[in-house]
Order: C-alpha cells, then structure tokens, then sequence
C-alpha cells in the first residue's frame, strides 16, 4: 500500500462526508417516517382491540369500532380489482403483443401515461357525471368502485406492460419457430414469466384503491350507514358503503367529542392494511424473482 | 391485419368514444329509480327500505344520531347519512340522488325552481329544530361581548376590523400577532350561508384570506388552538376548549349567551331553523321517519346533541 | 407442430378406424374457435381500456369548455384573486390566488423534496451495500404506499401544532404544512426514478473514472451527474406532477385560505381542494358546476405538460 499522501486523504475524507451526507438524506426520509408511525401507533394503542374492528360505531361514532367502514373497504377494493386487473391486464397484452407500433398506439401510450397522472378529484368528477348520473347506477358500491377502477387501470396497463416487455423477444421467436399461434405464445411462456411483475402491480394498486377518498366521496361512500356486525355479506353491490378512508375523513372534520385516540385508531388500521397488503407484494415479488430462470 | 379493417377498427373505437362524448348529456333521473325502496306502494312494513340523507354539515352529527335510533324503532329502515354542505344536499335532491335532504338554510327560489324542472314536483320543506349560531374565540382570548356590526366589519369583504386592537382587545396571551385569524366555512356550507344573510349582508361577499374549514368541528377546534382566531359555529359543536362570546343584535343593545332558551324565544340574533326537504310528497317510509323525527323521540335527540327542539305547541 | 401431428393422424387414420382422425379435427376446430375468440376478447379489453381513458379527457372538457363561448373573460379567470362562486351579487371567478396556492406548496414541496430525494438516490445507488439497499428500497416503497388521507391526518393532528410551536406563528395550516406533506409523498417516486436513471448509465463510465484515481464522490458528481441529469430530471418532474394533482392531503392541511402567500406560514387553497370542496354543492350544469371543470381542465393542462415532458425526457434516457 502506498503511504497517504495529503491529496490522498482529503479525497477519502470528501469521500466520506459525501457518503455521510447522501446517508443523512436517505435517513432524513425514514426517521420521519418512523417517527410518524410510532406516534400514530402510540395514540391509538388505547383504542386497538379485535372488538374495534368487528362492531359497529355507536354513540355517534364516538364509542364501538369500525366494522362497516372497514367491509366497505374490503367490498370497494375486491370488487374494483376484479374490474380493473383483468381488462388492464388483457389491454396490456393488446398494446405489447397484438397492435402493431403505429401512431394509434403511441397516442395510447401517451393517454395512459398521462391517466396515470390526473389528480384523483378528476376521476371523481367523472365517475359522478358517468356512472352516478348518466348510466342511473345512483350513489353505490358498484359506482364507486368503477370510478376506483378506472383510476387503478392506467396504472395496472403500464406496470403490466413493463413486465410483459422484460420478457426477451428471443423466447416468443422460440415459440413461434416451433408453430404456436399468439395466443398460444403469451398463455404458455409470456404471460408465466411476466406474472411476478404483473402480480405485484395489481397488489400495489390495493393500497392504492384502499386509501382514495375523494373518487368515493361523490360516488357512493356515506358517512354512516348501520350493517349486521360480523356478517362479511353485509352490502350488496347496489348499496352504499361506509369506508375506512372516508371515515377517517369524517372523524377527524365532523365528529365533535371524539375519544383523541379515535381518528388515530382508524387511520393506524387503514395504515397498517395498506402497508402488509404492501409488504407482502413486496415478499412476493421477491420470491417470484428468485424463482426466476433467466 | 389489411389496412381497411385497421381503419375500420380506429372508426370503431371513434364511435365509441363518440357515443360517450354525446352521451354525456345529463340524464333525468327519476328519483323513485335512484332510491330503489323510495317509490312508493310499500304496503309490507318488514320489506327492507333504504332512505339516502344527504346534505348539512351542521346537522350531520344530529342525522348520524337519528339514523342510529332510528334503526333501533324500525329495524328493517337503514337510513344512510352523508354530509358534504347544505348544498351537495340540495345538488343531491335537485339530480334526484337524495330521498332527503338536509339544509341548515332555506331553499332559494332558483334552487325551487330547478327541482321542479328537473322532476316535475315542488320540494316540501320540513323544519326540525333549530340551531344557534355561536360565536367562538380562544379560551385566552378577553374578549366577551362583541355586536352585529362588529362582526360584520371584521367578515365582510371592505370590512375595517383587521387587527384585535380595532376592537379594543389589547394583547391576547400566546398571539404571536395582531392580527385578527378568521375562521370561516367553504362556500358548500349551510353555515356559510346563513352567516352572510344574518351578518355579513347578503349584497356582500366574505373578505378573502378567512381558513375556510371543511366541517363545523374544525371550525372550533382550529379556534381553540390558534389564540388569535375567532369563528362560527352551530352551537352543538361547541367543547370546554373554546370561549363563546356573548352577541348584541346592535351596538349598546344587551349581550346575549346562546342557549337554547334564547333561541326558542328569539333573543339571540343568529340562529336559525333547520330544514329538511324532500322532493314532492315523502313515500310512506320517508314519511314515518319525518314524523319520528318531529315527534318528542326525535327531539329530545336534537337536544341531546346540543341542539334547540322545536318549542313545545 | 399442428401440421406434423395432422399428417401423423392422416397415416393412422387410414390404419385405425375413423373417430380419432374426427376428434383431432374436431378439437382443431375448437381451438381455432377459441384462439378467435381470446383475440377479440383482448381486443376488446384493449379497446375499452383506451376508450375511458379518451372517455374522461372528452368528459372533463365537454363540461367545462362551454363556459368559454359564453360572455366569460378568460383574462379575468386567469389573473383575477377573487373568487366568489356563490355570491348573490357579485359572481367572481378569479383563480389566481388558487394557482398561487398551487403553486407555492408545490414549489416549496419540490425545494424540500428535491435535494433529500436526489440525494437519497444516489445514496441507494452508489453509496450502499446491497442489504442496506434492498432494506432501504424497501422502507421507500412502503413511504409511497400511505395514503393521502392519512397524510392529511398527519397533517391536522402532527405538524399543525409543531409549526406552531417551533416557528411561533399563528397557524399551523399553511404553506409549509402542505409542503412537507406532499415532499414526503412524491420523495419515493423521485428516489425510485432517480434510482434508474443512475443504474441506467454505463458501469464502464465509473470505472474509467475510478481507473483515473476518481473517489466515489467524484464520480458521482462529475460523472454520473450530468450522464443522467435526463433522468433526473423527469423524476423531479414526475414528483411535481404527483405533488399538483393531490387533492386530500392538502385539503386538510393547508388552511384553505384564498389568498395569495407572502409567506410559506400564510394559509393557502390549492386548484385541487377546491374543486373538492365545492363540486358536490354545484348543481349540475349550472354555471358554478361548468366553472369547477374549467379549473379540472386547468388542472389536466399542468400534469399534462408535466407529465408530457418527464416521459418525453425518459423516453431519451432510455434509448440512449
């Protein structure tokens, strides 16, 4: 090893108030995080109990849990992931596998890009005109979730044809210098290696759908409806539906006289929802990359 | 693929997307379709209805807790409460999407006549109870009394009142300024309204630069953490954390507290009633409900919410 | 395949007798049929996929371009601060203290956000080992993934009195409440998108450097820098779209005040909270109503650019 000369050690002494300095920045953003979620946690500990999430609100919303919002949460998200997945999925394998690049499909690709990006209080003023109004489906779950829906799908068409590119082209020539149709192509080898990242991009919209409150406000979430505690078949599909990000909303800008740990409660449970829906599309995908033979 | 059938399918997707476009037109809904238990010849008492109540932020605490009992008196009714402002209410009953309304202000006469255009039937308004309209100021904050006028100028767009020494408030402890912080209600609001017919002046608008809070409760709650603030409020929205000051109806004229006593007999200046409207005649179920709520089982609910009941005939 | 397993099937045919050569022909038929149908299905869903996403652009401006054939001043719209939609006398529709609202809790925001999320990439990039990465790539993802309501609930309940405390002002809801929430939110995009963009430039760039006796910071700074600066940059400008189109959060945070910041602890309304605020009152059609999508439409025009210009400048990193 060469002897240290002064040039020496001032570059490794810059190199490590820099590697400080850019460790500091990623710390900045975690601390915080930590930090919001301990104290978050904390306040509502008093409150979090099985009991919480099974029963109803009572009292006025003050006293009891948040069994209806949390079903109706569960009810928007299953069933605009039912309607957004597969059509976002299947257009994606239109726009990568089937249409031909043209200026059709660039316009495509650039109307779904900047869908992605429309302020959620837009989708909201759609799914009021489109589906509360002019299709006469009224205030429901089924409207809501369609606006849900169609806020997740650009999301899901580009995460989904993100995976289906990172396929190698040479695996579909393989394919298709052995005889097999398109169709064939994609549900044999395309589709089975592109499903980790397709899968991740549906959960991660999960938390997405989960946490929206402004798409529901107008479309079909009220501030208080009573259900049958503990029965999960409680709404239909033509009902209203309380929702857990709705009702946080409400707690914390209507509800008077509210137990303090009330509003921290309900947003520790929405939180801790999204983040394990999350963490497992995280686990998931990881697993599924390990799997991977290429 | 031939190049015909690509321009048939990009003329396709057109029409489609056309179609849409066209068919954005607004619909006339039929309310009796938009609340499917809502039209009528409901003659089986346990057949499972749903009443959609839309409307006030004022009265959403007093409909959530009517809902509640109410489900308790008739099971097999679930009456759905959403807030949103006197007028996402209004919208609702206008578009057809609401079985009632709530309103913490009058109907007004372009609002009468939209709903009659868009269903055919004139609106029936229905007075509950009535709020008083409380003035809230910060527990440090001296001050006791303030009148009509006062409270005008401090609101009003042009008003004089910017700074709490334009009072003769000298020095509130824990102000970082000044400044007089109002605290208002977004224009959606019942509250919002009314306070510009009863105070501001209804030819007036509101001085810009006022928080404009979403939901009654944040109004006190931002006043009893901001010691310079003062706002409105229904008073059943009032907490230990906050001061009410006492209202003149003019300068020189006796300060007086809210209460349900002086609201009922008209001594204190701001309160109003408040309304519920449906639209046309109220269905058989709809109108069980408004009954139960004018009944003395409702009432004593308005005042156990920290409303004023409709005075006893 | 389909064609050797035909001729297999013609040879045995004539030997064994005709009810297999009918099933293979009966089964090629299904599977024409079915492979027929499949395709129009994704075809379908391709087609409905792009129709409602045409669908809310057409939507959105058929309601709100009507107001400007009418007797309605643009200018006035654009550059006036007073807005009073539900006047009884005097109906002013002034955005400007709006677009001010917006546009200083997203300025404010970006100067927060920008150099921790910057910086935060290139940490993750160059300057960790690869546990530390994984973990911390992981932590980010879960920072994305809070919803903005919560956010906004942070925002009244956390930072409304630690602002008050810490810099002594009157109110917590303001400027700067907003701003830290939204830098919170969009900092994961930028981290993540600046994290490809860093990976993207060649290993071979670092190690000439290195080879030139470089440190890591150096290289970072001289090197890699400006080979991404593309990158970047649309990670920036993809943290500002996410940051101008949120609606909850900075409806509960940031006052709602209409009036233009002379500083960042002065309240403010944005272009987003208020047309949440106010859209479930208008009645449909009504000039309020046609007004509230005019501000949708000005909304979609600033992501739009935005966004336009972020995957133009990918679109170049990625190719080059």
């Amino acid at each position: 090893m060469f002897t240290t000369t002064p040039l020496i050690r001032k570059k490794q002494r810059n190199e490590l108030i820099a590697k400080c300095v850019f460790g500091g920045m990623a710390l900045a953003m975690i601390v915080p995080l930590i930090v919001i979620v301990t104290y978050l946690v904390v306040r509502a500990a008093p409150l979090l109990s099985w009991e919480f999430l099974t029963t109803n609100p009572s009292g006025g919303m003050r006293h009891g849990g948040i069994w209806s919002a949390l079903l109706g949460t569960v009810y928007l998200v299953t069933v605009s992931l039912l309607i957004a997945a597969p059509v976002g999925v299947l257009a994606a394998v239109y726009l990568n596998e089937y249409a031909r690049e043209s200026l059709f499909t660039r316009i495509i690709n650039l109307a779904v890009v900047n869908l992605a990006g429309v302020p959620s209080i837009v989708h909201a003023l759609f799914g009021l005109g489109a589906f509360v109004l002019f299709a006469g489906i009224g205030r429901s779950i089924l409207a809501a979730s369609l606006t849900l829906a169609i806020m997740t799908l650009p999301v899901i068409v580009a995460s989904t044809k993100e995976a289906l590119a990172a396929v190698p082209v040479s695996f579909r020539e393989a394919c298709w210098n052995v005889g097999a149709t398109r169709w064939q192509t994609i549900r044999g080898i395309v589709l089975p290696n592109s499903i980790s990242g397709i899968l991740t991009g549906v959960i991660l919209q999960v938390s997405r759908t989960a946490g929206e409150t402004a798409p529901i406000m107008f479309t079909g979430a009220v501030f208080f409806k009573k259900i049958e505690e503990g029965d999960p078949f409680a709404y239909s599909i033509w009902d209203q539906c309380m929702a857990l990000s709705m009702h946080l909303f409400t707690i914390t800008t209507q509800v008077t006289e509210a137990p303090k740990a009330l509003p921290y409660a309900t947003a520790v449970v929405l939180l801790g929802a999204v983040l394990s829906v999350n963490a497992s599309a995280i686990a998931l995908r990881s697993y599924l990359r390990s799997r991977k033979k290429w | 693929m031939t190049k015909y059938a690509h321009a048939l399918r990009i003329g396709g997707v057109a029409l489609l997307a056309l179609g849409l476009f066209g068919a954005s037109c607004k619909k006339k809904i039929d309310p009796s379709e938009a609340t499917p238990a809502g039209s009528g010849a409901a003659v089986d008492d346990n057949k499972k209805e749903s009443i959609q109540n839309i409307g006030s932020d004022t009265m959403v605490n007093l409909a959530q807790a009517w809902a509640e009992e109410y489900s308790k008196v008739a099971p097999n009714v679930s009456v759905e409460v959403s807030g949103g402002g006197s007028g996402v209410g209004i919208a609702a009953l206008i578009n057809g999407t609401a079985s009632v309304a709530n309103a913490s202000r009058r109907l007004e006469p372009e609002e009468t006549e939209k709903a009659k255009k868009q269903s055919g039937k004139e609106p029936k308004e229905f007075m509950v109870g009535y709020d008083g309209l409380a003035i809230y100021v910060n527990k440090q904050n001296p001050i006791e009394e303030i009148s009509l006028e006062d409270l005008a100028e401090i609101y009003r767009e042009g008003g004089k009142f910017n700074k709490w020494s334009d009072l003769g408030v000298k020095g509130i402890p824990g102000a970082k300024s000044d400044e007089i912080i109002r605290i208002s209600r977004q224009n959606n609001s019942g509250t919002y309204q009314y306070f510009r017919e009863a105070v501001v002046g209804k030819k007036n608008d509101y001085k810009a630069g006022s928080l404009d809070m979403n939901g009654s409760k944040e109004v006190v709650e931002l006043v009893a953490k901001t010691a310079g603030a003062i706002g409105y409020s229904g008073l059943g929205y009032a907490t230990p954390d906050v001061k009410i000051v006492k209202v003149a109806k003019k300068k020189g004229e006796p300060a007086i507290v809210p209460s349900i006593a002086t609201v009922l007999d008209k001594t204190y200046p701001i309160s109003r009633p408040l309304f519920m409207y449906t639209p046309g005649e109220p269905d058989r179920a709809v109108h069980k409900y408004l009954e139960w709520i004018m009944s003395d089982a409702g009432q004593k609910i308005v005042e156990k919410t920290g409303y004023v009941p409709l005075s006893k005939k | 395949m389909k064609q050797e397993v035909a001729t297999l099937g013609s040879a045995a045919r004539s030997r064994t007798s005709e009810a297999p050569a009918q099933i293979a022909a009966r089964r090629r038929r299904v599977e024409a049929v079915s492979e027929r149908v499949l395709e129009w299905l994704i075809r379908l869903c391709g087609v409905s996929a792009i129709l409602f996403v045409f669908g809310i652009f057409f939507f959105v401006f058929r309601e709100g371009v009507g107001l400007l054939f009418g007797d309605f001043s643009l200018r006035k719209f654009l550059f006036s601060t007073e807005w009073y939609p539900t006047s009884h006398s005097n109906v002013r529709y002034g955005v400007l203290a709006l677009l001010a609202g917006t546009a200083s809790v997203t300025v404010t925001a970006m100067l927060i956000a920008v150099p921790f999320g910057l910086g935060a990439a290139i940490f993750v990039s160059e300057f960790c080992g690869k546990r530390t990465k994984e973990s911390l790539k992981v932590v980010i993802e879960l920072l994305a993934a809070i919803p903005s309501v919560v956010w906004g609930f942070i925002g009244i309940s956390v930072m409304n009195p630690l602002i008050q405390d810490v810099f002594h002002v009157p109110v917590g809801l303001n400027v700067l409440n907003g701003a830290l929430l939204l830098a919170l939110m969009s900092v994961p995009i930028m981290v993540s998108i600046g994290e490809d963009a860093l990976k993207a430039v060649p290993d071979s760039f670092r190690e000439a450097a290195t080879a030139l006796g470089a440190t890591r910071w150096q290289v970072v700074y001289k090197v890699l820098v400006p080979a991404a600066k593309n990158g970047l940059l649309a990670a920036v400008l993809l943290g500002v779209g996410r940051a101008v189109g949120e609606t909850m959060a900075v409806l509960m945070a940031t006052g709602h005040a209409v009036n233009i910041p002379h500083s960042v602890f002065d309240p403010v309304r944005t272009l987003t909270a208020t047309i949440a605020a106010e859209l479930g009152e208008a009645s449909v059609g009504s000039p309020h109503y046609q007004v509230l999508f005019l501000v949708g439409i000005l909304l979609f025009s600033i992501t739009f650019v935005v966004n336009l210009s972020a995957d133009l400048i990918v679109k170049g990193v990625r190719k080059g």
